[in-house]
């Protein structure tokens, strides 16, 4: 069996509540005296924080909501001083502005700690070669496996993503020994590995760690037979840490989730509701340790059931099911966050553009493509191709801009997108991810 | 001096030039030159009709989108060398073609072309200059 530190990822449940009890009250102070936001929220309810006694009170505290972190851009949910601040990763957000995250030196280093506990989940020692091709940058992917891999002490190849025949050309040359991505990568890398005439099964490669977005359990098998290694899932959020927040095991039969540093919950997305083990709902986060950014009951949109059967590798921390769908209508795509709302926010604002269009997502062997298809209205319509295809190349630059994905951008006819009731049907994902 | 062109935005499905051409004749309209331009997804039906308002209502009422454009049909003597003189015209006076197309009617011995130029009041000018016929919207359409 492998750990990171079989200390607390095999505590005693019993101990383990205790910790997170006392670990909550705590936040709940921290929170409450130094983010403004908070102490509204809970002033709002006539919620002290000596209400909270412990983890059986969790309930009373209101939820954290992704527009929180719009309504308090940038740095408005901070709850400490930004000379403390040591890191900003930002995600997307829900319009024009981006989500926007911060970290403690103390908070870097928990972070470091998952993501050790994740990679050594796998059996990920200090003298594997971590060929890490998440991207670098303000996602966490990059920053988060790199702290964690380098933590664990072993060689870090910070590759980040893209140039694939070089990634395969130095999994061959530096011998790396594990691979973290995005699931859709690492098909990809297979892929071209294969067509390239690597024999993969010479290659000393032995597991991969990835997520950022959602895969299935067939992607899993073609992803292991392609490589002939173990695949991993692995869950986070940048509001909540970024990658390692949950991770799987050997077992390969759902993510434990680092109770210690995190509570999950499962709530009724509609009432808000607590619901018990095994039953599907939203996925709801409240940190324990974090300084910089302590989170409440923070809805993660995210759908899955908890499993609180003890796991053959010996763990204690309970598993989340890989994730199983959204409660909002936002996409991953290539890993990254799309909201609808960014794209139709660039339609209001590029000129000679109108808002009525419709996102398709696809996916073409292991590379995710968006469309986003735009009627054509009256004053768009010119008798030269060239400004058509002028607008079509300026609202493709301006979607990039916003949402740092390629996309192609496809005139059609006005009515071309079905309208039922009124409400126009405005995304078709042709992938099947969620299971 | 200026003729209307309407420009039709089509998607390029079967059948979606079918109904361009049959609300036209629904409406009774003649349609006196066309061309087509192209990409993967989507073309641009630049057509000289008869009475370019009723074509115009009937578009719209079969919910297309249309553009209302200006050009320039211009009567070119049916030789060899008969269109080329005309684009010497447009070169000497540096002005843009954009795009052109011939008609489906003449006039005696001249072949008629439509031009779609760059600056249209300029190409006007240099034109008349030289004595070419420019013909009206009145002209065409009765021919």
């Amino acid at each position: 069996m492998h750990y990171w530190n079989r200390e607390a990822e095999c505590v005693d449940r019993g101990e383990l509540r205790a910790l997170q009890s006392y670990r909550l009250v705590k936040s709940v102070h921290h929170v409450y005296e130094n983010v403004p936001a908070y102490k509204k929220k809970f002033d709002e309810i006539g919620l002290r924080p000596d209400h909270i006694k412990g983890i059986e009170d969790l309930h009373k505290i209101p939820f954290t909501n992704k527009t929180d972190f719009r309504d308090n851009y940038p740095f408005g949910m901070f709850a400490c001083p930004m000379d403390q601040v040591v890191r900003v990763h930002a995600s997307s957000g829900t319009t024009g502005k981006s989500t926007v995250v911060g970290y403690t030196r103390n908070d870097i280093s928990t972070w470091a700690e998952m993501m050790a506990r994740t990679l050594g989940a796998g059996g990920t020692t200090k003298g594997d070669v971590v060929q890490n091709a998440y991207g670098y940058g303000l996602f966490t992917g990059g920053l988060g496996a790199h702290y964690g891999a380098e933590r664990i002490g072993a060689s870090v190849v910070p590759i980040s993503g893209g140039n694939t025949k070089r990634q395969i050309q130095i999994m061959q040359d530096f011998g790396s020994t594990v691979l973290c991505c995005t699931p859709s990568y690492a098909q990809f890398i297979g892929e071209t590995a294969r067509e390239l005439g690597v024999d993969t099964s010479k290659l000393p490669i032995r597991a991969a760690f990835l997520g950022a977005e959602p895969w299935t359990e067939s992607m899993r098998r073609e992803i292991e037979s392609s490589l002939n290694i173990d695949a991993l899932d692995i869950y986070g959020l940048s509001e909540i840490m970024g990658p390692g927040v949950s991770y799987e095991c050997l077992e390969k039969k759902g993510l434990h989730v680092n109770e210690d540093l995190f509570i999950a919950e499962i709530i009724d997305p509609e009432t808000g509701e607590v619901l018990p083990p095994g039953e599907k709902g939203e996925l709801v986060f409240t940190s324990l340790t974090k300084e910089a950014l302590p989170l409440m009951r923070y809805r993660t949109r995210d759908i899955t059931y908890m499993d609180e059967t003890p796991c053959a590798c010996g763990r204690t921390f309970k598993r989340m099911h890989r994730i199983m769908g959204r409660t909002d209508d936002m996409l991953i795509i290539r890993g990254v966050n799309v909201f609808p709302s960014q794209i139709e926010t660039v339609l209001i604002e590029t000129e000679g553009t109108e808002p009525h269009y419709m996102i398709v997502v696809d996916r073409e062997g292991s590379m995710d493509s968006l469309e986003v298809w735009v009627e054509v209205s009256p004053n768009m319509v010119s008798d030269e191709v060239r400004a058509l295809e002028g607008l079509e190349r300026k609202i493709s630059a301006e979607l990039h801009s916003v949402l740092g994905i390629n996309c192609k951008v496809k005139l059609v006819e006005p009515k071309t997108i079905a309208r039922s009731e009124g409400k126009a049907k405005r995304i078709v994902d042709r992938r099947d991810l969620y299971q | 001096m200026k003729v209307s062109q309407l420009s039709v935005f089509l998607e390029n499905k079967s059948g979606r030039l079918a109904d361009v051409t049959r609300a036209l004749a629904d409406a009774k309209v003649n349609i006196r030159a066309l061309s087509i331009a192209d990409t993967i997804d989507y073309g641009i039906l630049r057509l000289i009709v008869d009475d370019p308002t009723a074509a115009k209502a009937a578009l719209s009422d079969a919910e297309f989108t249309l553009a209302l454009t200006e050009v320039l049909a211009i009567e070119i003597p049916d030789v060899p060398g008969g269109l080329a003189g005309m684009i010497d015209i447009f070169a000497e006076s540096g002005i843009n073609i954009e795009y052109m197309y011939a008609f489906v009617g003449t006039t005696g011995k001249n072949a008629i072309v439509v031009f779609r130029v760059e600056k249209v009041d300029d190409a006007i000018a240099a034109l008349q200059k030289k004595g070419v016929h420019i013909l009206s919207g009145d002209e065409l359409h009765s021919l």
